[in-house]
């Protein structure tokens, strides 16, 4: 299996419900509001001036609440929802321009998609619903419940292929869902809301087992999701929806040293920083000698495991180094807990 | 004031040219037509005879343990088989087998025929939405229009018979399998529906991978409720010629022979309940994997 090399490209993308959604476009794209258009024109704003690059091989994470527009977003890259203007290029091919049999071909080869409510076959065995895609694109029965057999062993299944959902936990049923959309074998995996169904305990075991799938994958994932912990956890790019509209998009270190604004402050206030923020983000240059016999730590080290590790040795400060070795910078507790209370600082009155 | 009190009717005269009118040409066309009506029908009359035949002519024991193997392949369950068996025993001992193998035969072709058409109807209801709503209204004439209405017209151009009685079963019983097919497929989660377009499902594989087969409980009872119709037709139909349980049914009430009477209401009674504990157990089986989902 080899790296995804397909980007997303979404550009000026726009989604209005109502009657006659075309007549609006013009309005909405030269600023008319969305409580303006909901409330003189009888339309909703779903999407407006949606522009995200998605990166190839990397996890995008398109995080909101509810009415966000967040899964009307998901729902335009295979096109379970028309636009009603913009486009969005995959592998440069303009997905809101297919004609249907293309679109369906597409679909069947390039995406699989994961639900939020499992949108298992209720009347087929575990089994069957994992080769579900396979079925649908005419491969051969023998190959299809091969393939599905080694994706039901990855999620963690072996022994329940011959049993129904209904037989299943909610977090079992999921992980059905999940080796259903990855026996697809498609470069693009779309995850509407996937673990927000599921408990918080079941939630992060899945969270990991994403995470490790991707890092042999890496296949081009849009998980879309509420929780800010699960797009802070998941996200290797984070893009944050309100009404319809983008307010920031970044990494998880932008997203909590460079809040947007307020409404993003006040959802990172609760976060625990210190799993999140890496050392390489608050670290400062290296001073040109003196270093001496300072410790060291990889980048890419959360400040909870970096400050756990300097307040055991004697030293203050340590030296972040990357993966080869070499030295990139330097970080002192100071800086740390530097870096920890200004969330605190800045919602205090 | 004389005007409020009577009200103000189409002339005497043109309702009785419209009358005519429509009478008359019922008439020409049964008289310049009715053999060639009674050709096309001559196929399903030969379907409906061999499955009488079959019925009436098979040894009573073969009969029965045919039965027996439906309610057990269906039902899976002892229960439902002995039933079945006990059923058909009591009708043969009070005197009524020849005849309750007549109605179960009509009753079987009938609802054969219903199911073979109005779960397409059903389909197409669902799809094109314009053709649900003509077909809701005329679904909803065949359930309240009374059966002899539309008897008349048919024993004019078919006579009495076999096949007119045929006729007057699957109108009166095939709306219920229509209605509830469009209902189970409209009833089909959404989400799954989504997941299905997200995999690339063509309609076909959509209708036959996904929609059909969660609306089978919803088809079931449809079945279930057209047989149970069909039933309590065989009675009206015998007044127009359908032998069996519903013609002794007739001649009791005319010649007020009520233990007559009562034995044949029971042995319809108990065909009936053959074929709901059947269809129902078929039914129950089919949804056995769909109880509560985790959510």
């Amino acid at each position: 299996m080899t790296k995804s090399d397909t980007t997303i490209e979404i550009r000026d993308l726009y989604k209005i419900f109502g009657a006659t959604p075309a007549k609006f476009v013009g309005a909405v794209k030269s600023g008319m509001s969305k409580a303006e258009l909901g409330k003189d024109h009888g339309h909703i704003l779903g999407l407006n001036n949606i522009n995200i690059s998605m990166p190839a091989g990397k996890i995008q994470v398109v995080m909101g609440l509810s009415g966000s527009g967040k899964s009307t977003l998901i729902r335009h890259i295979n096109r379970l929802i028309e636009p009603t203007s913009g486009s969005i290029m995959i592998d440069g091919r303009n997905i809101l321009e297919m004609p249907p049999l293309e679109l369906r071909d597409f679909r069947r080869q390039h995406t699989a998609m994961v639900f939020q409510r499992f949108a298992l076959l209720p009347h087929r065995t575990v089994i069957d619903n994992v080769t579900f895609g396979l079925e649908i694109r005419g491969v051969e029965k023998a190959k299809a419940r091969e393939s599905g057999m080694r994706w039901i062993e990855r999620v963690g299944l072996q022994g329940f292929e011959n049993r129904y959902p209904s037989e299943l936990s909610g977090g079992m049923q999921q992980r059905v869902g999940l080796a259903r959309a990855l026996s697809n074998d498609a470069s693009i995996l779309l995850m509407d809301e996937a673990y927000s169904a599921l408990d918080p305990l079941i939630r992060t075991d899945m969270q990991s087992m994403l995470l490790d799938l991707q890092a042999e994958l890496k296949k081009t994932i849009v998980f879309i999701t509420h929780d800010l912990d699960e797009a802070l956890r998941l996200g290797d790019k984070i893009v944050i929806l309100r009404d319809g509209s983008i307010i920031q998009q970044g990494n998880s270190q932008d997203i909590l040293l460079n809040p947007a604004d307020d409404y993003i402050q006040r959802f990172i206030k609760d976060v625990n920083r210190g799993r999140f923020l890496k050392v390489e983000a608050v670290m400062e240059a290296l001073p040109a000698t003196g270093l001496g016999s300072l410790p060291s730590v990889k980048s890419g080290t959360t400040l909870e495991v970096a400050a756990k590790e300097l307040t055991a040795s004697p030293h203050d400060s340590a030296i972040v180094a990357d993966a080869a070795g070499k030295p990139l910078g330097l970080i002192s507790l100071r800086q740390i807990t530097a870096a920890l209370s200004s969330a605190v600082e800045a919602s205090a009155p | 004031m004389d005007w409020l009190f009577k009200f103000p009717q189409i002339d005497p005269d043109s309702l009785l040219a419209v009358k005519r009118l429509t009478d008359g040409s019922l008439r020409a066309l049964t008289r310049n037509y009715g053999d060639a009506i009674e050709n096309f029908f001559y196929p399903l009359q030969q379907v409906l005879i061999f499955f009488e035949d079959v019925m009436t002519g098979a040894p009573w024991p073969l009969v029965i343990l045919v039965l027996a193997v439906i309610a057990w392949f269906a039902a899976h369950r002892w229960s439902v088989v002995s039933a079945v068996a006990g059923t058909l025993i009591a009708i043969g001992l009070i005197g009524l087998w020849n005849d309750a193998m007549k109605t179960i035969s009509l009753v079987f072709t009938a609802t054969i025929f219903s199911i073979a058409i109005g779960i397409p109807l059903g389909i197409l209801m669902n799809r094109y939405k314009r053709v649900g709503r003509v077909m809701q209204s005329v679904l909803d004439v065949m359930q309240t229009m009374p059966p002899f209405v539309y008897l008349i017209p048919v024993v004019m151009l078919l006579g009495i018979g076999r096949v007119p009685g045929f006729i007057a079963v699957v109108i009166y019983a095939i709306p219920p399998i229509i209605r509830l097919t469009d209902l189970g497929i409209r009833l089909v989660d959404k989400e799954v529906l989504e997941a299905a377009d997200a995999y690339g499902c063509s309609r076909s594989q959509k209708l036959w991978k996904v929609q059909i087969p969660l609306a089978m409980p919803t088809i079931m009872a449809g079945i279930n409720q057209t047989i149970m119709m069909a039933l309590g037709m065989v009675v009206i139909a015998s007044m127009i010629g359908v032998q069996g349980l519903g013609l002794n049914v007739l001649q009791a009430i005319a010649n007020q022979y009520f233990t007559q009477g009562i034995f044949n209401g029971f042995a319809i009674v108990g065909i009936a309940i053959i074929f709901d504990r059947i269809s129902q157990a078929y039914g129950d089986r089919l949804q056995k994997h769909r109880g509560a989902t985790h959510d």
